[in-house]
C-alpha cells in the first residue's frame, strides 16, 4: 500500500434512534433563576410540538463518539492527497482560520451601523481591488456565495447591458467542454445554451465559433484554461470576434489557479468572469464550505453589479452605497460569506505578488509531472502540455475490463480521494487529475505509483481492483440502487 | 452488442421503431445505455408535446453522466413509457424492447430517410 490510509481501529456506526435509556441525560445548564413559563400560554398553538416519539435520550459522550465516528469516514485535502480535477482541492492554510476568528470579525452584528463595520467593509474594499488587479478588471462583488451563483450574477449584468443597448438577444454560446453550470446558469437567466463543438485539439473550434456566433447570442461561456486543463491559445482572436458580432465574454474562473499572477482575464479580453475564492484562494471547499464566487467585471457592465457596494469617502470612512438604479440587485445577505473572504484576503496577503506567481508554477509542473509519470500506463487523450490539470482515460485497462469506476475505488485503497471521473463528458471515461501546488514530490510520487500499481493490477488481476474498495468501514456501494431508489429519511421520520 | 436491423438510428444515438404506418418508438441504443451505464432517471416530456426532428425531448440521468434524449423525427408525443420512472434500470436491460421512452405520431414518416441504417450506425458506434 502506498498511501497513508491504514488506521488501528475503524468504528462502524448505526442510526443514533433506539439508542440510549429514557432517564439518561448529557450537560443539564443551571436553573437561571428566572420564573418557568409555561409555551402553552406564551406561543400560538399551531407552533408547539408535542412529546417527539422515539427520540433518544443520551448522554454527552455517546452523542461526541456519534459524530465524531461518522466524521471519521470522511475524507479531506487535511488527510492526503485530493486530486479532484477543475476542484482544486488545495490546503487550506491555518494563518486564514486564525485571521477568520479575530474578534472583531467574528463579533460584528451584520446590523451594526455603518461606522462600527469599518474594519470589515475595509477587508471586503481591499479584496474587491486585488481580485481587480489579479483578474486585470475594473470592478467587482464579491456578494455570491459560489461559482454558479457568480455565473448567474454574471450573465444576468451581461442581459441588463444588452438590454440597455436594445436587445437582450437569446442565445448563448458553450464549449462543449463546459462546466455543467455554465449552460444551467444560461437557461436560469432565460437563454437557450447553445453547445459549440470543441476541436480536435480540445480547444474552442474558430470555425465553428464563426458560424454559430450571431446577432441573437448575447455571449460566450468559455473556461480558461478548460477543463481538459488546456489554455484556450486563441482567447484574444475569440473574445474579438464576440465582440464585433455584439456579443460579450463571459469566463468561468474555475482555473485560475493556472495562471494566477501570470495571466489575467482583462488582458484576453473578458468582459465578466468569476473566480472561485473555495479553489483558488485557498479557502474551505466542499463540506468545510461555505464557497464563494466573487464576479469581476469591465467598466461597461460595473452599473450593473449588486447592490450594495463599499465605497470609501474622502475622508477615509467606508461606506455601503444602496443607490444603483442600474443594479441586478441583490445577490446575498448582507456582505456575502465575509468569513470566507477574511480567509482570501489573508491568503492574498501572506502570499504576496510573487508567491501568488509561484503558485501558477508550482500548480503546472505538478500536473505536468504526474502527466509524465503517468503516460506510460494510461491513454491521454489530448498531445502537448498541460496547465494545472490534466485528463486521462482508462482506454488501455477497458481491455482487461477495468473501468475509471473502478480504479476510482482502488485508488481509494491507496488513501487517495479518486480524481473527478467521467468529466469533461466529450471524453470518454476520464479521469481529471489536478494536484495543485501544495503537493510535495513525495506526495506526487506516490500517488504516481498507486496509479501504475493499479494500473499493473488491472492486467494482472482485474479482478482485484474491481473488488475495490476493500479498506473502508462500507465496500464497493451500489450507486444505481442508492440513486434509483433512494431512501433519503430516517426511521424517527417515518 | 445489438444493432437491430430493422431499426432506424440517429447519430445521437436513438433508435426509431416505426407501427402503424406513422407511429415512431423511441428509445436510446444498446451502445448507448452502455456508455451511460447504470440508468437512474429518464425524464420523458409530457404526452402532447410537439417535436421537431433533432429537438432535445429528456434527459437520461446515469451514475456517471446527465444526457439530453434528440427527437430523430418530428411528431407529437402519444405516449411515453409508464415503466421507466419505476424502473429506469429496463433502458439498460431491454433497450430496444422494454425500455423504450417514447412514442410520436410522426408529422413526415419520409424523415425516416435521413436517419442510420443498422449497418451505417454499428460503424459509427465502433469508430467512436
Amino acid at each position: 500500500m502506498s498511501g497513508q490510509s491504514q488506521r488501528g481501529i475503524n468504528f462502524t456506526e448505526g442510526e443514533i434512534f433506539g439508542r440510549g435509556a429514557p432517564d439518561r441525560e448529557g450537560y443539564t445548564p443551571p436553573r437561571s433563576g428566572l420564573p418557568a413559563i409555561d409555551p402553552e400560554s406564551a406561543l400560538p398553538a399551531g407552533t408547539l410540538r408535542g412529546q417527539l416519539e422515539g427520540f433518544p435520550s443520551l448522554s454527552e459522550p455517546e452523542v461526541t463518539r456519534h459524530y465524531t465516528r461518522m466524521s471519521q469516514w470522511n475524507f479531506a485535502v487535511d488527510l492526503n492527497f485530493y486530486p479532484l480535477g477543475s476542484c482544486t482541492m488545495k490546503y487550506n492554510p491555518r494563518i486564514n482560520e486564525a485571521v477568520a476568528r479575530i474578534g472583531g470579525f467574528t463579533t460584528l452584528h451584520p446590523m451594526a451601523p455603518q461606522e462600527q463595520a469599518q474594519g470589515t467593509l475595509q477587508v471586503i474594499d481591499d479584496l474587491e481591488k486585488w481580485l481587480c488587479q489579479i483578474s486585470g478588471m475594473d470592478a467587482a462583488t464579491l456578494q455570491p456565495a459560489a461559482g454558479a451563483q457568480g455565473e448567474l450574477v454574471g450573465l444576468l449584468m451581461i442581459r441588463a447591458a444588452l438590454t440597455a443597448r436594445g436587445n437582450p438577444r437569446k442565445k448563448v454560446l458553450l464549449p462543449d467542454s463546459s462546466h455543467g453550470t455554465n449552460p444551467a446558469s444560461a437557461v436560469y437567466c432565460g437563454y437557450e445554451a447553445v453547445t459549440l463543438p470543441s476541436g480536435p485539439d480540445g480547444r474552442v473550434d474558430m470555425a465553428q465559433l464563426d458560424r454559430l456566433m450571431d446577432d441573437e447570442t448575447a455571449a460566450l461561456m468559455v473556461t480558461n484554461p478548460n477543463t481538459l486543463g488546456i489554455f484556450e491559445s486563441d482567447i484574444i482572436q475569440i473574445s474579438k470576434l464576440v465582440h464585433d458580432r455584439g456579443g460579450f465574454i463571459y469566463c468561468d474562473g474555475a482555473n485560475l489557479n493556472a495562471f494566477l499572477g501570470k495571466a489575467r482575464f482583462g488582458d484576453m479580453g473578458v468582459d465578466v468572469a468569476h473566480v472561485n475564492l473555495h479553489k483558488t484562494f485557498s479557502t474551505p471547499h466542499g463540506g468545510g464550505g461555505p464557497g464563494s464566487g466573487p464576479v469581476v467585471v469591465k467598466q461597461e457592465l460595473a452599473p450593473y453589479l449588486p447592490f450594495p457596494v463599499v465605497a470609501q469617502g474622502d475622508d477615509g470612512a467606508y461606506s455601503l452605497e444602496y443607490d444603483r438604479p442600474q443594479s441586478v440587485g441583490r445577490a446575498h445577505g448582507f456582505f456575502g460569506n465575509t468569513g470566507v473572504l477574511l480567509r482570501a484576503a489573508a491568503y492574498i496577503l501572506s502570499m504576496g505578488p510573487q508567491g501568488l506567481a509561484q503558485v501558477a508554477e508550482a500548480a503546472v509542473v505538478n500536473a505536468n509531472y504526474i502527466r509524465a509519470r503517468l503516460g506510460d500506463h494510461y491513454h491521454i487523450p489530448y498531445p502537448g502540455r498541460c496547465m494545472h490539470e490534466l485528463v486521462i482515460t482508462d482506454k488501455l485497462q477497458s481491455e482487461y475490463g477495468v473501468s475509471t469506476l473502478d480504479i476510482a475505488k482502488a485508488l481509494i485503497d491507496r488513501g487517495f480521494h479518486p480524481p473527478t471521473i467521467y468529466f469533461p463528458t466529450i471524453t470518454r471515461g476520464a479521469m481529471m487529475i489536478e494536484p495543485t501546488e501544495t503537493e510535495s514530490l513525495e506526495t506526487l510520487d506516490s500517488f504516481c505509483e498507486a496509479m501504475i500499481e493499479i494500473a499493473d493490477l488491472a492486467k494482472a488481476d482485474p479482478e482485484s481492483i474491481k473488488a475495490a474498495p476493500v479498506t473502508t468501514v462500507r465496500t464497493r456501494l451500489d450507486e444505481a440502487t442508492a440513486a434509483r431508489r433512494p431512501q433519503l429519511r430516517c426511521s424517527l421520520c417515518g | 452488442m445489438e444493432f437491430p436491423k430493422d431499426l432506424k438510428y440517429s447519430k445521437e444515438h436513438e433508435w426509431v421503431r416505426v407501427e402503424d404506418g406513422d407511429t415512431a418508438i423511441i428509445g436510446i441504443t444498446d451502445f448507448a445505455q452502455d456508455e451511460l451505464g447504470d440508468i437512474v432517471f429518464v425524464e420523458a416530456p409530457k404526452v402532447g408535446r410537439d417535436l421537431k426532428a433533432g429537438e432535445s425531448f429528456g434527459v437520461a440521468e446515469s451514475v456517471k453522466t446527465v444526457s439530453d434524449l434528440y427527437s430523430p423525427v418530428a411528431g407529437q408525443v402519444i405516449e411515453v413509457n409508464p415503466e421507466l420512472e419505476g424502473s429506469p434500470e429496463l433502458v439498460n436491460e431491454s433497450p430496444f424492447d422494454k425500455g423504450w421512452i417514447i412514442k410520436l405520431k410522426m408529422e413526415d414518416p419520409k424523415e425516416l430517410e435521413n436517419l442510420l441504417s443498422a449497418q451505417d450506425y454499428r460503424n459509427l458506434a465502433q469508430k467512436g
